[in-house]
């Protein structure tokens, strides 16, 4: 059993928001060929391979700073339902276009705040992908910002289905912007923002978007959160068979 | 024993003009600014650090066994190192390389002095146009349509 110090501790960090992208960009994945037009199509794979980039080098740094020698597919593909700590919002299965858009704006809304923050993290290698990750989820949050006007400026059908969305993950949301220990004793060290600290810039974000399209916040007084201990929805165990199954089927498989 | 050293970092940054973007073969890794140091390590290996333009790119895979293969087929043992900071920026292309990529067909990125301006088609100089998609063939592009000569073309996202 390993002593908590500030290294254990970031590197538990780095995995949370690693585990976060790693799951949004498989569940984008599922849909691609699934899009109203190709040109969606592409710009969802392209979203999710972002999302993955980061992943990928969020987990790198992990194990650098762990010092055990696992590797960026270790994390990935070694590591029990459990184990994940993303918040339970990315791993909500694909239903329609609506609902992913709305569970993208719901995500870069949160993590354009984070990102920017964190390029000014005391640590400079956190920092140093958290600067690409602020433009790149600045582009995101353009694109989902304006699908979700367009859905719900658009015919009733559109708006529907979006308002449906919005319903359906509300529940999910307050979990993006609460902190808990982890964080609290990173932030004392100037490395993380609190995520109770992003929740009012998410609140504004979201706000503004939903105003403009004319749809109304979720009214669910209900939510639920866990994913940060590891406790998840039914959803996270299916996803991580599909995404697992041959390095769990090969151990080690390389080609 | 300088002079060895400058002329094998020399040599090698020879040997690295010929490494291009698989995607965009006609931009050196030089060109595009992901390039960002070489150095010679204590135990004789070649070190050459590159930076990631998107997080995702999957170009940058490709790029890591290039420059292996193509210092290998000079003699020299490479490391290839990823370094994020500062991060790439398209600030980081040089104007030999928005020259190339217009020429490819590819409409350039606008430096932050002009980002303003219009985006002029690659294929008539037009610069009406119109967004297709935020996203093109590639991360790193989005998808306009010139509204003048009706040909779609791909645009280097400014970053």
């Amino acid at each position: 059993m390993k002593t908590i110090t500030t290294e254990t501790d970031l590197g538990t960090y780095l995995v949370r928001l690693g585990d976060d992208n790693l799951i949004i960009a498989q569940r984008l994945g599922e849909y691609i060929a699934s899009a109203p037009e190709l040109e969606e199509d592409l710009a969802i794979a392209n979203t999710g391979l972002d999302h993955l980039g980061i992943a990928r080098h969020l987990y790198t740094l992990a194990g650098a700073i762990e010092g055990d020698g696992r590797s960026e597919d270790d994390f990935a593909m070694q590591r029990p339902e459990r184990s994940f700590t993303n918040a339970l919002l990315v791993e909500q299965p694909n239903t329609d276009f609506a609902f992913i858009m709305v569970r993208q704006l719901f995500f870069d809304a949160y993590q354009v705040p984070l990102w920017r923050w964190l390029s000014a993290s005391g640590n400079v290698d956190l920092a140093g992908i958290a600067a690409k990750g602020l433009k790149e989820a600045t582009y995101h949050l353009r694109r989902s910002s304006s699908w979700i006007v367009r859905l719900g400026d658009g015919t009733a059908e559109s708006a529907a289905r979006a308002q449906a969305a919005i319903e359906g993950l509300w529940r999910y949301t307050s979990e993006l912007v609460t902190s808990d220990d982890l964080e609290d004793r990173l932030a004392r060290n100037g490395l993380v923002p609190r995520s109770s600290d992003l929740a009012g810039e998410w609140t504004v974000t979201v706000d503004a978007v939903l105003d403009d399209a004319m749809l109304m916040r979720g009214s669910d007084p209900f939510q639920t959160s866990g994913g940060r201990t590891g406790v998840h929805t039914e959803h996270l165990g299916p996803l991580l068979a599909e995404l697992q199954w041959m390095q769990r089927s090969y151990p080690g498989a390389t080609w | 024993m300088v002079t060895t050293r400058t002329a094998t970092l020399e040599a090698v940054r020879r040997l690295l003009a010929g490494v291009t973007d698989p995607e965009i073969p006609v931009l050196t890794i030089e060109d595009i600014g992901i390039l960002r140091g070489v150095d010679l390590l204590d135990d004789g290996r070649v070190l050459v650090q590159i930076t990631p333009t998107y997080s995702g790119c999957p170009a940058m895979e490709v790029i890591k066994e290039d420059i292996r293969a193509v210092l290998a087929e000079g003699g020299y043992d490479t490391e290839v190192s990823m370094t994020f900071m500062p991060p790439w920026t398209t600030e980081w292309m040089s104007d030999e390389g928005k020259r190339k990529l217009a020429g490819f067909g590819i409409a350039p990125p606008r430096s932050e002095l002009t980002i303003t301006d219009e985006v002029l088609c690659p294929q008539c100089g037009s610069g009406r146009s119109k967004v297709v998609s935020e996203f093109g063939s590639t991360a790193c592009k989005r998808l306009l349509v010139c509204t003048t000569c009706g040909e779609p073309f791909d645009h280097f996202k400014e970053m």
